[in-house]
This record gives C-alpha cells, sequence and structure tokens, in this order.
C-alpha cells in the first residue's frame, strides 16, 4: 500500500494536535481503549467536550501544559492509502522539531486559528516548508465555529496568506485552502453543514486524492554506499556487494557507472534484494550491488550513471535551519554529514540571515541562533559529492554534528 | 519468428518480476539495520521472542545476505516465559548460526540488585531494566536494535529511529536529536548508547502482513489454542505455569485464547480468539477495535507508565 507523510504546521494552540486527533475519531481509527482513555482524562479535566489533542500529546509535560513539545508519529490508513502524520509543536521554541517533523515529509498542513489569522508563526512555518520543497501545502484554516463559519472571515484570511504566496521562492508548491473545525469535525472528514459556501473538498478527500508519483522529487539516480558486505563463505567466496538505497531515480544491470571520490567507471553486474537477483532497483529501495569489475569502493563513496555526475566540491553554499542552543560562528567548525558520507565543514561566512519576522534579511551577522535561518558558505576538508537541493532533496541535504556535543546541530539545503 | 533455441538463450539469472517489492517500510528498516552495522562498534539485537523481534531478525537477514547477521542477538529473560517462546527461539539462533546472549533477571534479584515484586499485580517487567543495563555495560554494547513501534503507546510516538540514552539508560525525552531525512546521527560519547528502532512506522498491521506475506514462523502462542485461564480486571490471564498470581476465588475455565503480544507472562493477557492461521490472524488484527497493548497490564498502571519506565531505561 502507498505511504504518504504529512507534516502539520501552524502556531501554539491553533489546533493541529486536535486536527489529528479529529482525522483519528471521524476515520474510526481510534481503538476503543484509546477513546476510553481519552473520554477519561477529558472529563478529569472537566471539559464537556472530547480533547482530542490527547490522543498524540503523549508526553507528561504536554498534557500538563496542554501543548505539544515534540514530533509524535501518527498512523492510520483508508482503503487507499497508509498515512503517517507528524504532529509537530507550535511554539517558536520548538521550531527545529517542527522542522525535523517535515523533512520526510511529502505534504503539509499549516493550520491557522480563523480568529487571528495570517501571524508570523504562519510566515515561518510557510517560509520552512517551501523551503523543504514540499509539493502539497495544505492551508486548513481552522477554529471555523468561533468565527460564525462566515465566508468573509475565510476569504480575507486567504486573501492574506496569498500575499505571502508572492514572495516564495519555490513557486510550483499547490496550495489549497480548506475552512475546518477540528473541535466540531466540519470539513475534516466529514462535510460541514454550517459552511453551505464552501465548495471545495474536505481535508481527507484532499489526501484521499493526492498522487503519490506525482508528489515525490523526481532526479537522477544517486547510490550512496553504506555499507560493503563480504560474506567470506565458501559460497560466497568472491562476493563484495555495495549496500545502499537508491535516491532519485532508478538503477538497472548493465547500466555504466562512476565510483566517487575514486572516478573509477564500472558496469553494474547485478542487482540483489536479499538472495533474490533483480533486473532494476526503483528509487528509494535498499539493495546491494555487483560491479563487473574489482574496483575500490567503501562506505560514504557514491556510484552514479555515466554522464550524470553530480557535483564534486568542498565548497558550497547552503540554507541552513540552526537547531542547538550553542550559536553557530564564522570559522567554527563542524562534521558535516551529509547522507552516510561524513567531512569536516568550516563556516567561512554567513551571508545573511532571514529577519526572524521574516520580512526581509539581516546582513553583517557572525552567529546564528537556535531557530535561525541564513545562507552560509562553508569549506570541508575533502570534496563531497553533491546536488543542488532543490533539484535533489535527498542528496542536497546535509546535517551539521557539533562534536563537543555530537548534537545534531543544524540542517542544510544546497544552493 | 522465434525459434525455441533462441528463446533458451534468453538470460536465465534473473527472476520473473524485474524489481523488488515496494514496500517503503521494508526498504527502510533494512537502511537502518545497515546504517546500525556501519556507525556502531558493538552492536546488538534484542531478541524478545515476540513477533517484533522475529521481524528484526527477518529484516538484519535480509539487509546483509548472503553474509550472516553481523552482530549477535540478545535476550533478557524475565524468567517469566512462555516456554513455546524458548524453544522458538533457540531454533532460530541455531538456523541463523548466530551468538546468542541470555542474562536473567532472575540473577540479578540474586544478586539483590532488585527486588521482586508481590502481590496480585506482581511482575518482573520494570524489573528487565537492571538487566539490560547491567547487560550493556557488561559488553560494552553501543547501540541496542529493538522492535518497538510508534504506533503502540503514545509516548513510543515521540521516540526518534536512532535514540540516544546516558549512562543511566535514560531517555531525555524533551531534548531528542533532531532526526532530518534518512540522516542518523549515531556519534556518542563514551558511556552512552543508542536505542536503534528500525521498525518505528510499521503498525502492528503491518507487522502481522508482513509475517504473512514473508511466511515467518513464530511461536505457536500467537495462534488460538485451549488454555486454562482465569478472569481479572476483565482481561483473560493463562493459569497455566504458575507464573501469574492467581487468588482462590479466581476460577479457572478452559478457553480458546490467543496472545497479541508475548511480554513476560505476568504482565500479557490473552485474547480470545479462533484465529489459528496466520491469514485469520491478519483478518482479526485488522477488524480490531481494541489496540494491542489494551491487553498489557503494564500500561494501565497509569496514563505516564510507559514515559516513565523509558526514562528509566526500559526499551
Ligand atoms: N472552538 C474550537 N476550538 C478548537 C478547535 N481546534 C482546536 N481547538 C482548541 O484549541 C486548543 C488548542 O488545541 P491543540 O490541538 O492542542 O493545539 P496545537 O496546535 O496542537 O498546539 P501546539 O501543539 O501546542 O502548538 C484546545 O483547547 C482545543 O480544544 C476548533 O476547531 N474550534
Ligand atoms: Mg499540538
Amino acid at each position: 500500500m502507498e505511504v504518504l507523510k504529512i507534516a502539520t504546521a501552524g502556531s501554539v494552540d491553533d489546533g493541529k494536535s486536535t486536527l489529528i486527533g479529529r482525522l483519528l475519531y471521524d476515520t474510526k481509527s481510534l481503538t476503543d481503549d484509546k477513546l476510553e482513555a481519552i473520554e477519561r482524562t477529558s472529563k478529569q479535566k472537566g471539559y464537556d467536550y472530547l480533547d482530542f489533542s490527547l490522543a498524540t500529546d503523549g508526553l507528561v509535560a504536554e498534557r500538563e501544559q496542554g501543548i505539544t513539545i515534540d514530533v509524535a508519529h501518527i498512523y492510520f490508513s483508508t482503503a487507499s492509502k497508509s498515512y503517517i502524520i507528524a504532529d509537530t509543536p507550535g511554539h517558536v521554541e520548538y521550531t527545529r522539531n517542527m522542522v525535523t517533523g517535515a523533512s520526510t515529509s511529502q505534504a503539509a498542513i499549516i493550520l491557522i486559528d480563523a480568529r487571528k489569522g495570517v501571524i508570523e508563526q504562519t510566515n515561518r512555518h510557510f517560509f520552512i516548508n517551501n523551503l523543504l520543497r514540499i509539493k502539497d501545502v495544505i492551508v486548513a484554516i481552522n477554529k471555523m465555529d468561533l468565527v460564525d463559519f462566515s465566508e468573509d472571515a475565510f476569504n480575507d484570511i486567504k486573501a492574506d496568506f496569498e500575499e505571502l504566496m508572492d514572495k516564495r521562492d519555490y513557486q510550483d508548491q499547490k496550495i489549497t485552502f480548506i475552512p475546518v473545525s477540528a473541535l466540531k469535525g466540519d470539513n475534516v472528514v466529514n462535510r460541514s453543514q454550517s459552511m453551505d459556501w464552501y465548495k471545495g473538498q474536505t481535508l481527507l478527500e484532499h489526501l484521499e486524492e493526492l498522487d503519490l508519483q506525482d508528489i515525490y522529487n523526481v532526479g537522477t539516480p544517486r547510490f550512496p554506499v553504506q555499507y560493503v558486505i563480504r560474506p567470506k563463505t565458501e559460497e560466497f567466496h568472491d562476493f563484495r556487494g555495495f549496500a545502499g538505497k537508491v535516491y532519485g531515480g532508478e538503477l538497472s544491470v548493465g547500466d555504466e557507472v562512476v565510483v566517487l571520490p575514486s572516478m573509477t567507471r564500472s558496469k553494474i553486474k547485478a542487482i540483489y534484494f536479499y538472495d533474490t537477483e533483480y533486473q532494476t532497483a526503483p528509487r528509494r529501495s535498499s539493495v546491494t550491488i555487483t560491479l563487473e569489475d574489482e574496483v575500490n569502493v567503501s562506505r560514504g563513496d557514491m556510484l552514479v550513471k555515466v554522464g550524470d555526475l553530480p557535483i564534486v566540491d568542498k565548497q558550497l553554499t547552503a540554507t541552513i535551519s540552526w537547531m542547538d542552543s550553542n550559536q553557530l560562528t564564522v570559522g567554527g567548525k563542524y562534521v558535516l554529514q551529509h547522507g552516510v558520507n561524513k567531512a569536516l565543514a568550516k563556516v567561512d561566512a554567513i551571508d545573511h540571515k532571514i529577519h526572524p519576522d521574516y520580512s526581509g534579511i539581516e546582513e553583517n551577522v557572525s552567529s546564528l541562533n537556535m531557530n535561525d535561518i541564513a545562507k552560509v558558505r562553508l569549506r570541508l576538508n575533502k570534496p563531497i559529492f553533491y546536488d543542488k537541493f532543490k533539484e535533489h532533496r535527498t542528496n542536497g541535504s546535509f546535517i551539521i554534528i557539533d562534536s563537543r556535543t555530537n548534537h545534531t546541530a543544524g540542517v542544510g539545503f544546497i544552493e | 519468428m522465434s525459434t525455441f533455441a533462441e528463446e533458451i538463450k534468453e538470460p536465465k539469472t534473473i527472476t520473473s518480476a524485474t524489481r523488488p517489492n515496494a514496500n517503503a517500510l521494508e526498504h527502510e528498516a533494512i537502511y537502518i539495520m545497515r546504517e546500525v552495522a556501519a556507525q556502531f562498534e558493538r552492536p546488538v539485537l534484542l531478541f524478545s521472542g515476540g513477533k517484533d523481534s522475529i521481524t528484526l531478525v527477518r529484516l538484519a537477514q535480509k539487509a546483509f545476505w548472503p553474509a550472516k547477521i553481523p552482530f549477535p542477538l540478545m535476550h533478557i529473560d524475565t524468567g517469566h516465559n512462555f516456554p513455546e517462546t524458548i524453544e522458538f527461539r533457540d531454533k532460530l539462533v541455531e538456523e541463523l548460526g548466530v551468538e546468542l546472549i541470555v542474562r536473567n533477571v532472575q540473577d540479578s534479584i540474586d544478586q539483590g540488585k532488585v527486588v521482586e515484586e508481590t502481590g496480585k499485580y506482581a511482575s518482573r517487567n520494570m524489573l528487565q531494566t537492571t538487566t539490560l543495563l547491567d547487560a550493556i555495560e557488561e559488553f560494552k554494547f553501543d547501540a541496542c536494535i529493538g522492535g518497538a513501534r510508534r504506533d503502540e503507546e503514545k509516548a513510543r510516538a515521540k521516540e526518534r529511529i536512532f535514540s540516544v540514552r546516558d549512562d543511566f539508560g535514560q531517555w531525555d525525552e524533551k531534548n531528542q536529536r533532531p532526526e532530518l531525512f534518512d540522516m542518523l546521527n549515531g556519534q556518542i560519547e563514551m558511556g552512552q548508547n543508542v536505542r536503534v528502532f528500525p521498525i518505528s512506522n510499521w503498525t502492528e498491521l503491518d507487522v502481522w502482513s508482513y509475517i504473512q506475506k514473508e511466511n515467518i514462523e513464530i511461536p505457536s502462542i500467537y495462534f488460538a489454542h485451549k488454555r486454562n485461564t482465569f478472569l481479572r480486571d476483565g482481561l483473560i490471564w493463562s493459569a497455566e505455569d504458575g507464573v501469574v498470581f492467581r487468588a482462590e476465588d479466581e476460577k479457572v475455565e478452559e478457553r480458546i485464547v490467543r496472545f497479541r503480544t508475548v511480554g513476560d507472562m505476568s504482565c500479557t493477557a490473552a485474547v480470545e480468539s479462533y484465529a489459528d492461521t496466520i491469514d485469520k490472524v491478519v483478518s482479526e488484527i485488522r477488524d480490531s477495535k481494541i489496540s494491542e497493548r489494551g491487553a498489557r497490564i503494564d500500561d494501565k498502571r497509569s496514563e505516564a507508565a510507559m514515559e516513565k519506565r523509558k526514562q528509566q531505561g526500559y526499551f
């Protein structure tokens, strides 16, 4: 079955967790015991309605404060698709967790509280979803029950949001506006009885229609080698297989390939998945490849098709989303993990950073704080083999590890 | 016009399917297994004998074929296992030719490190943690692969795929490392270790469907069978083997049951079921109105039971 990963976004209390709980409830995905637990806790808290956010806010601190702190992954399925929804926190302080949730998703739902309209956090989250080049974005204007289900309120917010859309970098992003009430269940799974003026799809109808083939960014095949398999048994005495996942396109037996960084050429001899040979390794398959020639290949190397080389360079410019409480500083040294390859990186310069209210850019900055987004130039101790993020999601991104703490301190999107 | 002679010149090495299946969850899990083998020096696969760990073993086989699984399996034995699962475990290890390490909760009790619980709800589930942490230290394991899934429980829904634990095995749930795209950061300090969850994104139904599709053998207690049982708190408990405490007024009756999870016997209840084949189990799970952990008394202790156990180093 097809799996669609979706991330939520929006400010604190806009109703992300409630919306996901509602989706689960209306698709009958909550089992009796989970539903009972929600009923029990809602009652204890003295609510006269079911607090669906309890379905996803799983940490004690979250329940106490009534906010989401870290991403929760929620699963449900319909007859046509399996869904994985990342319920992300709305609080500015936890923006890094929001980026995390969005990075593995193919679609995003941005919530807006109909009473508040477009606010700074809407701007920030839309910017991040656009930066990550999420193809399908749903803007769910929530809490319509609190604005008398007014069409004007919906249209005003939509118009404000459309202004943001003009400024975005990635223009091919598809954006759909849906008026909902997560609490009451309007236009989530079931059509609203109170908004006859809205003729579009409900949220679930929209998700059900998304074509997954369309949603993945297709690029050229890249095969980063994760692990070299050498069985050293009698039966497989000379077997040397390169284990990894194929990204961006597919590879087939007979394809002429180049091994990076050595630039040696060879041909794909066989493709294994477990103990069976196949003609083709499709995108995102975890296979083992053998080559015609005895070439030296180790972890971190990459197989690509002849004539389809990525950029091989020791310098790069990237947009970075900083996630650590220790600042990133010009001159700072870090470990850069690009897929399964690692290099040492030095920050040469910060070209500019996005102003915290997303109104423009700030120049002459020498350090970045947690949740800052900036354009940065890096110099590496050895060349890596990358594509631009807009051409290749996987091969165009990297993480930055602070070797003093081993924390994942940031994520970068190569320009 | 093609002749017979021409036809047999076609290559023979390739199967009828030209490309492997498109089970995204399986490809993801295999990728994670390989990252563990590549990034850590002393990984181990925690093997309980349950369906999730059996699934992990199959995924590990697939990840490294034709080589053997490049890490040992370890069973933290509560001493309260269903006998079927132990037999099954030993047979599987034999077939795979991998090393099996067993560490016993009973030893931790004998050494006075933990105290056996008493009373109606006595269980060794909590005690496992100490034995596990001791074994991690003994073997200097830096990565422990486990079969926990995010759909099991609301605190588990917050877990990362590589989840860093400190010297005390503690989970710092409010300060987890971001995990972006497919990139897994396994860098740790001395004394820390990483818990790895390759089937994080699988649901219970995904696991069962996989067992069905792959034709994986699992212990017989997962299938409907006759068993002497008694009722408590609306749940069905095994009255065999004398592990679960039973009060005199709790009447023993024979029922047709099966188990949905096989943790420690003392906290795993059975469900009434006639599903005696894998096909029937899959359809039963598909239609089920109760979650898998609905039959685990350890989670019912409190709203935050799982989170608390995880903070202490539990899986
Ligand atoms: N009236 C009304 N209230 C809603 C609606 N959706 C959510 N709420 C309420 O808004 C409050 C916040 O909802 P949550 O779902 O926790 O918000 P959130 O976006 O997940 O918040 P964070 O995760 O902390 O960012 C709760 O009290 C909800 O009951 C809605 O459609 N109508
Ligand atoms: Mg929330």
